[in-house]
């Protein structure tokens, strides 16, 4: 079944640049290997489409059952030369969780 | 066991926030973080207006407003608040608070060294694009290495009460109570790497302490009066993250995760002039209320280059708004961005950009953001960026007439034209670390 990520995960984003960071952590640790399945590099490049012009990177926390992606030339150029409002991408994580991904019933627990 | 309060996440964050640790609990050590990437280039531009500023002048006021409680309390101050002039910052924080001891770090500010590192070969490219520093040197405004805690330790350690330093990194500010506390030393990557994310994790002053956390936001306690986070770490480098009791906001295992990956790049390797922390060693739990104990922490040893933050002039920008009512408020706001876009067009003005956002349809989630087919009111907001500032103007000026020449229901324009603003952009580069010597002092 699909089920939004916000249902099993929360996030935080920010910005390095032109780069943003968004952390993607599991509310319930048995659920980070849904996470390492349904949330990959590929998938959260497609989801943001236009937005994030370079490359989507994913870093694995399975100390804290997080995942990390830097998504490159996502912010208009970053910093103060972007003319986004969110020129942080603070709002980025918020959107991701609305992603959905793919899991069985059983999977949730 | 030391506590290491963290009181201003930015220049510009709550004002009471460091009054209030002072005030409603033990604490030993108070951090305070003011700077930013561009934030240099505005102090440096300050320095050369007048001699006696260039440091974050919130810092002076708050220090005389709190000095009575720091000497009953023997909390001892650690700042960047220095900015491109630690020594005017010292002086006018004893000319407000005479019976405090202050002392400075500097040698982080290269401003005036740059041309000796090119001379030397250092090519000090840009980290994001490869391009050398030569390709902006008679733009640069400011240019500072990050230095680490080290130095600020020895300023503790010759009994000060206030440190200021400039550019430091943010974690540093934590660390160096703990190196002077407990003795640690340059190669105790494990314990250096600890406290670094300690400071990681209340850098950000209140996003630790329920700020700005997705979990459970409607419910985390009384905003207002928010609790800033607070460290209490031994001398193994073992630390838990709390607040004092009674404040508002929470902490919670959660909330130290969402905290951790913020700013984040790659986990095992968070490069710090200090020492390489592994975020993957991280072991955090929930270890009473408001309270979450951190173990486990590794480390490597500490780059051989330096980070620069090089601020240079980079060009101009300006962002303009109308707002449109319902009925067909986003076609309204598309039909008058086409009529902006033309009219720039005939008048022949060249932009490096010129980006369109409509406030209240997708300006922060953009294409993800959910459809909203009828809304109340949409906000246009075009923003242009260029090299001529005479172009920028010129589009100051074109948003206003649509109000009256263009589709209907447009109103908002009450703040009058847009202001064209100068783009200062930041230049991270590399340098070894034996080309900066640090420095410390108590100003008299």
């Amino acid at each position: 079944m699909k089920i939004p990520l916000a249902r099993i995960a929360h996030a935080r984003s920010g910005d390095k640049g032109d780069t943003s960071n968004i952390g993607i952590i599991a509310f319930d640790a048995r659920h980070y290997p849904l996470l390492v399945r349904e949330v990959t590099s590929e998938r959260v490049k497609h989801f943001f489409g236009e937005m994030v012009r370079g490359e989507v990177e994913r870093y694995e926390l399975p100390n804290l059952g997080a995942l990390n992606f830097l998504l490159h030339e996502a912010l208009g150029g970053g910093g103060t030369l972007s003319l986004r409002i969110d020129a942080q991408g603070k709002t980025l994580g918020a959107a991701l969780l609305r992603m959905e991904i793919d899991v069985a019933q059983e999977e949730l627990g | 066991m030391i506590r290491i309060a963290n009181g201003q996440g930015f220049w510009g964050d709550w004002l009471e926030a460091p009054v209030r640790l002072v005030e409603q609990g033990p604490i030993d050590y108070l951090a305070l973080d003011y700077l930013a990437e561009i934030t240099m280039s505005i102090l440096q531009k300050q320095k050369e207006a007048d001699p006696n500023l260039g440091y974050a002048r919130d810092f002076p006021p708050l220090i005389a407003r709190i000095q009575r409680r720091l000497i009953e309390r023997e909390v001892k101050v650690i700042a960047n608040a220095g900015g491109v002039n630690p020594i005017a910052c010292a002086r006018e924080v004893l000319r407000l608070a005479p019976s405090l001891k202050v002392a400075v770090v500097t040698g982080d500010n290269v401003f005036g060294r740059l041309d000796e590192f090119l001379a030397a070969g250092h090519a000090m490219k840009n980290m994001d694009t490869g391009e050398p520093l030569s390709a902006i040197r008679d733009r640069i405004l400011s240019a500072n290495a990050y230095i680490g805690a080290f130095p600020l330790a020895e300023a503790l350690a010759l009994g000060a009460d206030v440190v200021i330093a400039g550019r430091c990194t943010d974690t540093a500010l934590s660390l160096a109570p703990m190196i002077h506390r407990f003795g640690w030393k340059p190669e105790e990557w494990d314990k250096l790497a600890a406290g670094t994310i300690a400071g990681h994790i209340v850098e950000c002053g209140a996003q630790s302490t329920g700020g700005n956390c997705q979990v459970d936001w409607q419910n985390i306690p009384d905003f207002a009066n928010i609790g800033y986070p607070i460290i209490e770490a031994d001398h193994e480098g073992r630390f838990s993250i709390t607040k004092h009791e009674g404040t508002g906001g929470r902490v919670s295992a959660d909330i130290v995760k969402e905290q951790l990956l913020y700013e984040l790049g790659d986990p095992k390797n968070y490069i710090m002039p200090d020492c390489v922390a592994d975020f993957t060693s991280i072991q955090l739990k929930d270890s009473g209320p408001d309270r979450v104990q951190v173990s486990g922490i590794r480390g490597a040893a500490r780059p051989e280059m330096l980070k620069l933050s090089i601020a240079y002039s980079y060009g101009w920008k300006a962002i303009g708004t109308l707002v449109y009512s319902a009925p067909q408020a986003l076609e309204k706001s598309k039909a008058a961005d086409r009529i902006v876009r033309e009219r720039l067009r005939q008048l022949g003005l060249k932009f490096e950009e010129i980006y369109t956002e409509f406030f209240g349809v997708n300006a922060c989630h953009g294409p993800v953001a959910v459809p909203n087919p009828d809304p109340p009111e949409v906000q246009l907001r075009i923003g242009v960026r260029g090299q001529d500032r005479k172009a920028v103007d010129r589009f100051t000026r074109e948003l206003i007439p649509l109000v009256l020449s263009g589709p209907p229901t447009g109103t908002g324009f009450g703040e009058g034209r847009p202001q064209a603003r100068e783009v200062v952009a930041y230049w991270p580069a590399l340098i070894p670390r034996e080309l900066i010597q640090t420095s410390v002092q108590v100003v008299e």
